[in-house]
């Protein structure tokens, strides 16, 4: 695992792309502040989700995840060690300035009360002809330790089953959808997301890491006086869970998509559901936590009474 | 173990021109490990970008290829895990002395157990012919059409410099010194840095009208001499070849090692 905050998340961005074509579970903390460039150093921002889509050049599937409070940064961050492992590639955990220097209370669960995915390792014996880029038929990939019993080529280049360059159309084909396929066909699998009075809400919130807070707040405030607000707090981003997403917002008169960047995840949510026209934005972009009365202004614009 | 032994033919032809020089380097470089009666299995090569990054496919090692300029961090890393291996590190000048000039300066100040070979042919040549940090002042390159005006690095002089406690240049001519040096800068407990200035026919030699792959060989023979020879005396244009510095001082994984000791005394 690595961490960094913005302008160092940019510098990965050439490493990440191989960590994806040599399938290298690996786990990349992004603190987000505002950017672009140094930006505005230690405030909060969102601004980093389509980086962390699209940072790295070529296509390609990512794994990304947030959370908006310290127990579910210490759940995900293990979820997220899972899954570099399940699929060997790389995840990267979007969190966010507020979260990053808050401090709140954090129960550590005893070893073994969340499961943890161990390495895949081959049972290919050495000195036998091993295949170190050759998938199973689930897609996944048994790993030799580097530098172990198995001498093979690991490269960022297109390769064959033996790790060795190949510029064949076959090859490039089949490697790419191999990259893209393990986790766009899995998308439902991935998704990690909680939900909040989503079983008549009339209006709902749509939110990630920090800003999900001041969502919940402004959702909870109004139910106790009756209004059919609800909450989907999204942990996993990437790939975008556009099925649940969908099916959440079917029924809802307006979906509000709460996030501090100018609309990443908005674009998102219009892109899936089936009347786009009923979402709107409910954002901040100027350094400064998004409070519940920022919410509820623009709640009140959406429903035409007016800030 | 015959030097063929060490190569994946399955992986053959090579990509490089009739003419490189990287050939001869590889050459000089399995002659060394054959001499050492080295096993397939404790060799890592860790390669970066370009040309000379290919060499790391071609031999039957734990074999690395990385991004540009990078090889040395990731040789870092496969070394802070896997002291018992040998990591050998073949780049070229551009991959080691331009994008990678940081890695290189910083390995060297480490002193991590590290073999590094700058395959030194003055010039990008797989992304067409481009002047690099060794190309130096009139040379024309693709990109200096008029001749170059920077002045390049002594690879020598840098990394003494810079720390690193075995340093050595040789030729493509000289493949016994090649074999020789890289030998001992294997054996060397620290890192070392071996510069081998290798021939680039299709873009320095064309560009600088240095005539075909023999011509420019017989140049490195004609222009280097050993260190400290009388010819050098005579004509101080001649490039030194040789074994410049052999030191010693604590390496790097052997250190790390001591502070884990102290961290986790009292823990146990």
């Amino acid at each position: 695992m690595t961490a960094t905050s913005g302008p160092g998340f940019s510098l990965m961005q050439e490493a990440l792309g191989y960590a994806v074509m040599a399938e290298i579970p690996c786990v990349i903390v992004d603190v987000q502040r505002g950017g672009p460039s140094t930006g505005i150093p230690t405030h909060g921002s969102q601004g980093d989700i389509n980086q962390a889509r699209w940072g790295t050049h070529g296509d390609h599937a990512i794994i990304a995840m947030t959370a908006s409070n310290h127990q579910d940064v210490f759940a995900v961050t293990v979820e997220a060690f899972n899954l570099a492992e399940t699929y060997r590639t790389p995840v990267i955990l979007l969190f966010d300035e507020v979260v990053g220097h808050m401090r709140e209370r954090l129960v550590i669960p005893e070893p073994g009360v969340i499961p943890l995915v161990d390495r895949l390792r081959t049972s290919v014996k050495g000195g036998v002809d091993y295949h170190p880029y050759l998938p199973r038929e689930d897609g996944r990939l048994p790993m030799s330790d580097f530098g172990g019993v198995h001498r093979y080529n690991v490269t960022g280049l297109f390769h064959d089953m033996w790790g060795f360059p190949s510029a064949e159309p076959r090859v490039v084909h089949d490697l790419l959808h191999h990259l893209v396929d393990k986790l766009e066909n899995r998308t439902n699998l991935l998704a990690r997301y909680k939900e909040y009075y989503l079983e008549d809400a009339e209006y709902l919130l749509i939110s990630y890491g920090s800003a999900a807070r001041s969502a919940r707040h402004v959702v909870e405030n109004r139910r106790l006086r009756g209004e059919k607000l609800g909450l989907l707090e999204l942990q996993t981003l990437w790939p975008f869970p556009e099925n649940i997403v969908r099916q959440k917002c079917a029924g809802a008169k307006s979906v509000i998509v709460v996030e501090q960047n100018m609309g990443q995840i908005l674009r998102e949510v219009k892109l899936v559901v089936d009347e786009p026209q009923k979402v709107f934005l409910a954002n901040r972009i100027d350094g400064v936590f998004i409070t519940p009365v920022d919410i509820v202004n623009i709640f009140r614009l959406i429903q035409g009474k007016g800030v | 173990m015959a030097v063929r032994d060490y190569l994946r033919e399955r992986f053959f032809p090579h990509l490089w021109c009739p003419g490189c020089g990287h050939g001869m380097v590889l050459n000089g470089m399995l002659q060394a490990v054959e001499k050492l009666g080295m096993s397939k299995n404790e060799i890592v090569m860790v390669s970066g970008i370009g040309c000379s990054a290919r060499i790391s496919g071609y031999v039957d090692f734990h074999t690395l290829h990385t991004i540009h300029g990078r090889a040395l961090a990731f040789a870092t890393g496969v070394k802070m895990s896997r002291p018992e291996l040998n990591l050998i590190v073949p780049m070229g000048d551009g991959d080691a002395l331009a994008i990678g000039g940081n890695h290189f300066i910083h390995a060297a100040r480490r002193n991590i157990d590290i073999t590094a070979i700058v395959m030194n042919n003055r010039i990008y040549g797989m992304t067409g012919g481009q002047f690099s940090p060794l190309s130096g002042p009139g040379i024309r390159a693709t990109t200096a059409p008029f001749t170059n005006i920077d002045y390049s690095f002594d690879v020598v002089e840098l990394a003494k410099a810079a720390g690193a406690t075995f340093v050595a240049r040789t030729t493509s001519y000289h493949v016994q010194q090649i074999a020789d040096i890289i030998k001992k800068a294997i054996l060397h407990e620290g890192f070392s840095v071996v510069e081998i200035l290798s021939q680039c026919p299709t873009y320095f030699g064309r560009k600088n009208k240095a005539g075909d792959a023999v011509d420019m060989v017989r140049w490195f023979k004609n222009n280097t001499t050993p260190i400290g020879s009388k010819a050098k005396q005579e004509n101080p244009d001649l490039i030194e070849r040789g074994i410049f510095v052999q030191t010693e001082r604590p390496e790097y994984c052997s250190e790390y090692d001591k502070i884990v000791g102290i961290a986790m005394r009292g823990q146990n």
